[in-house]
């Protein structure tokens, strides 16, 4: 039989030293990995590891609208697709979309429309495809970081890089950027994505039991995170077009020196 | 004024060019006082005036504009044409050069689907697609030399301050080159050996546009072919 | 694929109207900026649902129809029975929807709802459960959105809560291999409350209970559901913009208070 063990519950989220299955801190992230323009066809693209989320974006446009009736006659439309990968999951999930692909799609276009400067491209579409190719909890966050990535590397004029991650409640505390596990036998989870430089908040959602001092508590530990992974994306993009730079720099001294 | 970013560096969307009295310039936006990047390019400070350069980005037309296009559809009354923009534009048959009224019945005779043409953009504003013509010199239906297409954001640093880089390159490579603010170029040269040079400096170009001192690099990329050709000339011979 | 939604043609007069007011402090209909529409709740309409309610928010009118059968429970639950919540943006209730398959909004409309009433553990899933892994009782909320004058979030959600809060089920056991009457019937369990308030924002201000003119010119929305405890169990952002923490941390306190009044009104009504 093929077959992968399946994964069992876990008996404790934290154990006695305040560590959590992965051996994580309760405030820590799980590692981050970022990188832009490794498509060829597409405007735009990114890609995200954050644990063992692995997530690929493409950014197409912006494009003339297909068809015209779906275009605005002030702005671009942007569309947004978030898609599961049939093998991204324990079990094999349908390609069919799911409602929860549906209602992520809209919520994760909503991230993104308050920085996207539409407005200069009237009657266009500017198409977002997210595809999840392994999932482990969280995937919406990282879905929209390596978003925002993709927008930028097609030259998409926007306002601002948009960086999300989620916090939860394990074991009655919280703790940041939950895996799957942790989501699973969690109590809460709260996804959040921010607009650094504007202080706005372009994605929240929640489920599970919380108080309102501990979504406080929450929203100000998403919030922080969100600011470390802006800074790492901002560092992704800038550094694509250094090691170029770089390269022609380094040819240069080698020829002096020869 | 006061300047956050360093000038002829990197900048992200976002990021914090300058605080204080100055002039919004291209890709850029305000809050306030404070003047942020809107996309991932390099910038630059003229006087007051802060703007940026995109590294990325597609073509967006602008009336007078010279493009190389290709054909896509036929229509009743022209052709539409992928210029490599948002948007696909418009030629009419009366924009074309060749004879007036009821001889001319056949569209496909002047213009095939898959063509590529140069034209110059005659208008475009937000509520229409660009509107282009064909008829000036040079331009029309090419059916010679080699395209080439990079991206829109690198042609004015492959023409260059004054038209620098652009004449170096029609010099050295003793090509004839066209440059279409859309990122399409072509290339005419008398040996396709020269072509070769001309084309491969061009995406030289394309690849290094943000980096220092290209034009010499360049130069001297083009004469090294030359020795190999030169060579591997001789050894054919 | 989500897609920018057109927005329909409306007046920009009235579009304007509403703008201003909301600048000063006052809304079209007079309300405070704080301030439910007049609510109306009706239970137990449809004798041949198990339960069900009618909500009249302001002039938004949205039906719940609760429908308990037989099924099985998911393989990962096999204790627990089963909840469903759809709901259902029909074409009579609004020039605006249109006939087909679900859209984006009816399905965050019911995934919010549903996300309320499963968090807050509201229905005792165990004490459906019939025989272990094999047969349980399946609750089926379904929401029917009759008339869209705005905040189909929080009238569904009151309209879901009191519907079950109405709801007989048939006592059932098993005799042998079979699932059978114990004859007589009891009132669905309902161990919480959840209550949804939605808020949205027009420029600067933040509003409660948007009225459709609102929806239309508001540019952010935030959903908050909360529990008999005072605790949230589902949050939802919705629209083209965004909302600052201190409008997040205002506007969730506010939602304690108003989902506390709310509920009253809820569990009143479904008592008659």
């Amino acid at each position: 039989m093929n077959k992968l063990p399946e994964p069992k519950q876990p008996e404790k989220l934290i154990d006695d030293k305040g560590l959590r299955i992965d051996g994580r801190r309760l405030d820590q992230l799980r590692p981050l990995k970022l990188e832009v323009g490794l498509l060829d066809k597409a405007d735009g693209s990114a890609y995200i590891e954050q644990g063992k989320n692995k997530i690929l974006v493409a950014v197409y446009g912006p494009r003339e609208a297909h068809p015209k009736h779906i275009a605005m006659p002030e702005r671009a439309v942007i569309r947004c697709r978030y898609h599961m990968a049939p093998f991204s999951v324990d079990e094999r999930k349908s390609p069919a979309p799911s409602r929860r692909e549906m209602e992520l799609s809209k919520v994760i276009r909503e991230s993104l429309e308050p920085v996207v400067l539409t407005d200069l491209y009237p009657r266009t579409t500017i198409d977002v495809f997210i595809e999840v190719l392994q999932s482990d909890g969280g995937s919406r966050c990282a879905g929209i970081t390596a978003a925002s990535l993709a927008l930028a590397d097609a030259g998409i004029p926007m306002k601002e890089l948009v960086a999300a991650c989620a916090v939860g409640k394990i074991q009655g505390k919280i703790a940041l950027d939950l895996s799957d596990a942790e989501d699973k036998y969690g109590d809460a989870d709260l996804p959040v994505a921010l607009v650094p430089n504007m202080g706005l908040v372009t994605l929240l959602q929640m489920d599970g039991n919380l108080t309102t001092g501990e979504f406080e508590q929450g929203l100000s530990m998403a919030m922080d995170a969100c600011k470390t992974i802006h800074n790492m994306q901002r560092e992704t993009l800038k550094k694509k077009y250094a090691t170029v730079k770089e390269t022609v720099e380094e040819r240069e001294e080698q020829e002096i020196a020869a | 004024m006061v300047l956050v970013a360093e000038p002829r560096q990197v900048v992200a969307p976002g990021e914090l060019l300058a605080e204080g009295d100055h002039v919004l310039g291209d890709n850029a936006y305000k809050i306030g006082t404070q003047i942020f990047s809107a996309c991932i390019g390099i910038l630059e400070v003229d006087g007051n005036r802060v703007f940026v350069v995109p590294l990325k980005g597609g073509y967006f037309p602008r009336a007078g504009d010279l493009v190389g296009g290709r054909i896509v559809d036929i229509g009743l009354s022209g052709w539409s044409v992928d210029i490599r923009a948002p948007y696909e534009a418009m030629l009419p048959a009366s924009e074309t050069p060749g004879p007036r009224g009821p001889r001319r019945r056949d569209l496909s005779s002047s213009f095939d689907v898959g063509d590529m043409v140069l034209a110059e953009v005659l208008d475009f504003d937000r509520t229409r697609d660009p509107l282009l013509t064909a008829k000036g010199p040079g331009l029309g239906k090419i059916s010679t030399g080699r395209v080439v297409e990079i991206s829109a954001a690198k042609i004015p640093r492959l023409i260059g301050r004054k038209g620098s880089m652009i004449s170096m390159l029609k010099n050295e490579t003793r090509c004839q080159i066209t440059v279409g603010q859309n990122g399409i170029v072509l290339v005419w040269g008398k040996s396709p050996e020269d072509e070769k040079i001309a084309v491969e400096a061009i995406y030289m170009v394309e690849r290094e546009a943000h980096t220092r001192g290209l034009t010499d690099r360049i130069r001297e990329m083009i004469s090294k072919s030359r020795i190999v050709e030169q060579v591997a000339g001789t050894q054919t011979a | 694929m989500s897609a920018t939604p057109q927005l329909p043609p409306v007046a920009k007069l009235e579009q304007k109207t509403v703008v201003d007011l909301i600048a000063k402090g006052k809304r079209i209909d007079e309300r405070g900026l704080e301030s439910y529409r007049p609510i109306e709740i009706r239970v137990g309409l449809i004798e041949k649902a198990n339960g069900s309610a009618q909500v009249h928010l302001g002039k938004s009118k949205v039906l719940a129809g609760i429908k308990v059968e037989l099924g099985t429970p998911f393989p990962d639950t096999p204790e627990e029975g089963v909840l469903t919540v759809n709901a259902e943006l029909v074409p009579l209730a609004s020039p605006s929807f249109e006939l087909g398959p679900p859209s984006e909004a009816a399905i965050e409309l019911s995934r919010v709802v549903d996300r309320g009433i499963r968090e807050s553990k509201a229905v005792d899933l165990k004490s459906l459960v019939i025989q272990k892994g094999k047969k349980v009782q399946v609750v089926y909320v379904d929401v029917y959105v009759l008339d869209h004058d705005g905040n189909l979030i929080d009238a569904a959600a009151m309209a879901a809560l009191a519907a079950l809060a109405n709801s007989k089920v048939a006592k059932m056991e098993m005799k042998g291999e079979e699932v059978v009457s114990k004859g007589g019937h009891h009132q669905l369990p309902l161990n919480n409350h959840p209550v949804a308030v939605t808020f949205a924002k027009i420029d600067k201000t933040i509003v409660v209970d948007p009225s459709l003119e609102e929806e239309q010119v508001m540019s952010a929305r935030l959903t908050v559901t909360i529990d008999k405890n005072g605790h949230l169990c589902a949050m939802q952002k919705g629209g083209l913009y965004g909302f600052t923490p201190d409008e997040l941390k205002k506007a969730v306190n506010l939602a304690v208070a108003k989902a506390a009044e709310n509920r009253a009104k809820i569990m009143a009504a479904a008592k008659g």
